[in-house]
């Protein structure tokens, strides 16, 4: 479970998030939805200490994150897997050295031992054949789905992605969808997903989160969204005629 | 203001640098990465230093001929010394150190850049490696193991160069030009060309990794901050070299 309380950032005079108070359980995918420059990104970045909020607290399990010591910082670098919006692998390294690299880091394990930590991460993400190409040699879902085997090679209990499906065919983009939801309900781990795509929202919904204009505008599950009368919600996903189409139908 | 922008640049650097040397990486992985750029940074020179030291110690032999020629006070194995001294005390230490600022200063800085525009810096800070540590501390050691060997190879080819041009060309035969590259030989000077490679070593390693970090943005500020980092390097060297000369030689 990860939990924030009044959460606030800004840059300069540019007040991005003031005082976002959510909860991302378990065992389950959390939305967080938005409109491009929402201040997802930064929402995500603040939660991962990519970001130093300006105030506001954020607990991991019942830890406040800003009481950790060195040695539970260490620890939480290794429970957070992330998986990035460009995929930002390294650009230097085959697939297989990119997902064997956080092991390499912080295992003490031998190269074999590691090889197949490795290898069963990326059959996981149905990439088998692609160890030694390059990240410049994939194509987009490609780069994506390694960049899930390296956030999940070392088996977090805390999984972040920034629109991972974006700039992805509809159908590459369910099939990275569904399998961010199956590895969340195999490892029963927090998984926390930034996203403006309804498709992603209608396939793996079970916790939304709208942010709009800084604050949390409405939560809840893709099944009340398809209910609530929440004015902002039905601006923002009546955008997509196909969604408010599938709206009508499922309340009839 | 062009005082206060490089004030502020100097505050970002000095707090830069402490980030170098904190929480350092595991030595196995350190060693794989110092290989790595001893391979990008050095090795990968070899060629282009070869090539400006030969043709530049060509060319200041038959300067100095040219020079001295007319003379007939002056010995011709003078014209070896004169060409020696250039290149030892001033041409392959900072010249060539002003050329790798170009070469490897960019490459640093636009590598480094691109990694934070694309987010691989953030992946690394995410997992709790120190991005700072490991990306900069072997570009350190790389450069301050490996520009030393360059530059006196760059002595060894410019004076070889000298050799072959004025041989070459007639202006003084060989044993005049060994006679006087054995001449007032003076060990010290190659002890500073090689105390003020280090330094240069030192800056063309961090200036340029310290403007990759600052990029935010796009292709754009990558290549912006590439230049940026070059010519503060390059600015950076002639300025030391002014100091440690005083310091060393007055
Ligand atoms: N490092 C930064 N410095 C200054 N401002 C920033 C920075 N990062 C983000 N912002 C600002 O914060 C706001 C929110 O940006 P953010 O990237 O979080 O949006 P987003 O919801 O992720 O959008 P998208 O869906 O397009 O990815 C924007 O106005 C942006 O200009
Ligand atoms: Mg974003």
């Amino acid at each position: 479970m990860v939990k924030v309380e009044k959460i606030h950032k800004s840059f300069g005079n540019n007040e991005v998030l003031k005082g976002i108070d959510t909860e991302f359980h378990k065992g389950k995918t959390n939305l967080i939805i938005g409109q491009s420059g929402s201040g997802k990104t930064v929402f995500l970045k603040c939660l991962v200490g990519l970001h130093t909020p300006d105030s506001g607290e954020i607990f991991f399990g019942d830890k406040k994150y800003s009481n950790f010591n060195i040695k539970e910082e260490r620890q939480l670098r290794m429970d957070i897997g992330m998986v990035f919006q460009g995929s930002a692998l390294y650009d230097s390294m085959t697939v297989e050295e990119n997902v064997m690299f956080p092991l390499s880091m912080f295992t003490e394990q031998t190269k074999e031992e590691m090889l197949v930590r490795v290898n069963e991460v990326l059959s996981r993400v149905n990439l088998d054949n692609a160890n030694d190409k390059f990240p410049s040699e994939l194509s987009g879902g490609m780069q994506k789905r390694v960049a899930i085997a390296r956030a999940i090679v070392m088996k977090p209990k805390y999984l972040f992605c920034d629109e991972p499906n974006s700039g992805l065919d509809p159908n590459t983009a369910i099939v990275i969808d569904n399998l961010l939801q199956e590895i969340t309900v195999e490892y029963d781990i927090t998984t926390i997903i930034n996203t403006h795509d309804m498709n992603s929202v209608m396939e793996i919904g079970d916790n939304i989160i709208f942010i709009k204009e800084g604050f949390k505008e409405w939560e809840g599950s893709k099944d009340e969204m398809f209910t609530t009368d929440n004015p902002a919600i039905l601006e923002f996903v009546y955008s997509s005629e196909l969604f408010k189409k599938v709206r009508e139908t499922y309340n009839n | 203001m062009l005082i206060f922008r490089i004030l502020k640049n100097l505050g970002g650097y000095s707090l830069f640098m402490t980030q170098v040397f904190r929480k350092p990486e595991k030595f196995r992985v350190f060693l794989k990465l110092f290989f790595r750029e001893v391979d990008d940074l050095g090795m990968s020179s070899v060629g282009i230093v070869s090539f400006f030291s030969f043709f530049i110690g060509a060319v200041v032999s038959l300067q100095m001929a040219y020079n001295m020629g007319d003379n007939p006070f002056i010995p011709l194995s003078y014209i070896a010394l004169a060409t020696r001294e250039s290149i030892i005390l001033e041409f392959a230490p900072t010249m060539i150190s002003i050329v790798l600022a170009g070469k490897v200063g960019s490459y640093i800085a636009s590598s480094i850049g691109t990694m934070k525009v694309t987010e691989q810096v953030d992946a690394l800070e995410v997992m709790g490696v120190n991005s700072i540590s490991y990306l900069v501390a072997p570009k350190i050691a790389a450069a301050m193991m490996f520009f030393p060997i360059l530059i006196v190879m760059s002595m060894f080819l410019g004076i070889l160069g000298g050799w072959v041009a004025s041989v070459g060309s007639g202006v003084c035969t060989s044993s005049d030009y060994i006679l006087g590259l054995q001449s007032y030989f003076k060990p010290f000077y190659v002890i500073y060309a090689l105390i003020k490679t280090e330094f240069f070593a030192f800056a063309i390693a961090t200036i340029p990794s310290f403007y990759g970090y600052k990029v935010s943005g796009g292709a754009l500020e990558v290549g912006r901050s590439s230049t940026l980092a070059v010519v503060w390097t390059s600015i950076t060297i002639i300025l030391l070299n002014y100091i440690l000369t005083q310091l060393l030689l007055v």
